[in-house]
């Protein structure tokens, strides 16, 4: 009897020795556990941010703030480059639809009374750093000092980056946890965290927070700012916009 | 320049490793799979991010590069000779198994580490490396295109997003970092061309 498999002419056999397509299930495999990783992804986020925290916390050479939600801000600019202004040549300006246009100098902010509020700050991109204290001047008071007039309905904000803008509708703008921030975590605000003077709108994602502060004008309709033209909701509430369910964070 | 053209034209002691497509193949996706990290260095590390600025060029710029890395690739399925290099890279024989055992011991002699046209690292690095680009461009279309797909999905995505582009780097420099240990595999890639004792040595089981 022959047991041997018979050569059918005409029934292509395999090739000897071809190997096990084993290139194909480790490039299926990866793929596998990048879909695992994104469903598996806040569970993990969650472990890592606290494990991370608590490294940041003992590591004195700042590495861990290079891994991914390793803790603290991120750096985002839209302008190629942004000027310095310190207290001899910062300006903000109040205009638009108020009595009594005004100029104020960094002193000038200084000197009225301040507000400290501390708050998580949460950015829509997912990086939140908790208890984060902010220092400045109510936006309201400076609202009510320039006098703004019935026909307005929302503020506009400019930035001496040249480029980003913010709105708030008028109600928004005079919330009291909303301020013209002059101190962040109890140091002045420097350069790269939009010194000398940026937004502070505590209960919205961080792009509300405009840096580099230089313009509010009073208007009449809300105009969308920077990112809103590209798609980020302009009433931007912390959990509740941008398809988020972030916990509220004022 | 022409001295070198001369030096590889005798084809007394030199093989042919890989064609133009192959070449081309590599040398388009290694250009894009670099604008990719440096684009995401300026994107992530903040030092670079203040350097630079002009964010959104920046992701412009990412993205392009991201979608069209896959592209290289494809279109070089069009040649048998690539499409069979595909196949060496896919297929396993017994002489990997030994090759990954002697990796894993940190066993550096020759004789335990047989290798036909590609040895084992090079194929597990080519499956893998596919595979993760794969997933960055998923999870990158999903951060990109946000009203796509549902609520925590884009967080979710940002998150193996950034850890696996750590991963990869990691795995890119030492890809690089053996490149430039061995100029000879380098010049193969650039020139298409090894000298028949190389491949001996290094790729005892390839029969060109």
């Amino acid at each position: 009897m022959n047991s041997e498999p018979s050569e059918e002419p005409g029934t292509p056999q395999p090739p000897p020795e071809r190997g096990t397509p084993v290139g194909r299930r480790v490039l299926l495999g990866t793929i596998g556990l990048g879909a695992l990783g994104v469903v598996a992804a806040p569970t993990l986020q969650r472990v890592l941010e606290g494990f991370l925290g608590a490294a940041a916390d003992k590591d004195p050479t700042g590495l861990t703030g290079l891994l991914p939600n390793g803790g603290g801000f991120r750096y985002y600019s839209v302008a190629s480059s942004v000027p310095h202004k310190n207290a001899t040549n910062y300006r903000l300006t109040v205009d638009g639809l108020v009595d009594r246009p005004k100029t104020y100098t960094l002193d000038d902010l200084r000197a009225l009374p301040q507000t400290r509020l501390v708050k998580d700050v949460q950015c829509v991109t997912g990086w939140r750093v908790p208890g984060t204290p902010f220092e400045g001047v109510r936006l309201s008071r400076l609202l009510d000092a320039a006098g703004v007039r019935s026909t307005a309905g929302a503020v506009r904000f400019s930035c001496f980056d040249g480029t980003y803008s913010e709105s708030l509708t008028l109600d928004q703008a005079r919330r009291s946890d909303v301020l013209v921030a002059l101190r962040m975590q109890d140091k002045n605000i420097g350069h790269d965290h939009g010194g000398p003077v940026r937004l502070y709108v505590a209960p919205m994602y961080f792009y509300k927070s405009a840096k580099w502060l230089s313009g509010i004008t009073v208007t009449e309709h809300v105009k969308p700012g920077y990112w809103e033209d590209r798609g980020y909701d302009v009433d931007a509430w912390v959990g509740h916009s941008n398809g988020r369910d972030d916990e509220p964070t004022s | 320049m022409s001295l070198r053209a001369e030096a590889h034209t005798p084809p007394v002691n030199e093989i042919r490793r890989f064609g133009p497509v192959q070449r081309w193949v590599h040398r388009t996706t290694a250009a894009l799979m670099g604008v990719c990290v440096v684009t995401a260095a300026f994107l992530y590390i903040p030092q670079f991010a203040e350097l630079v600025g002009r964010r959104e060029l920046v992701v412009r710029v990412h993205e392009c590069a991201g979608l069209a890395l896959p592209v290289p690739v494809l279109v070089g399925l069009v040649s048998r000779h690539f499409r069979a290099d595909l196949g060496h890279l896919n297929r396993f024989g017994p002489h990997d198994r030994v090759w990954l055992r002697a990796a894993l011991r940190r066993d550096k002699r020759r004789s335990s580490r047989p290798a036909a046209k590609f040895n084992a690292g090079q194929k597990v690095y080519a499956a893998w490396i596919a595979g993760a680009s794969l997933v960055m461009l998923g999870t990158g279309l999903i951060m990109w295109f946000t009203h796509l797909t549902p609520l925590m999905w884009r967080t979710s995505a940002t998150f193996v997003h950034d850890w696996l582009a750590l991963t990869i780097g990691i795995v890119l420099a030492g890809h690089i970092g053996m490149a430039i240990a061995d100029p000879e595999a380098r010049g193969g890639l650039r020139t298409g061309r090894v000298s028949r004792e190389w491949a001996e040595r290094e790729h005892p089981l390839w029969r060109p």
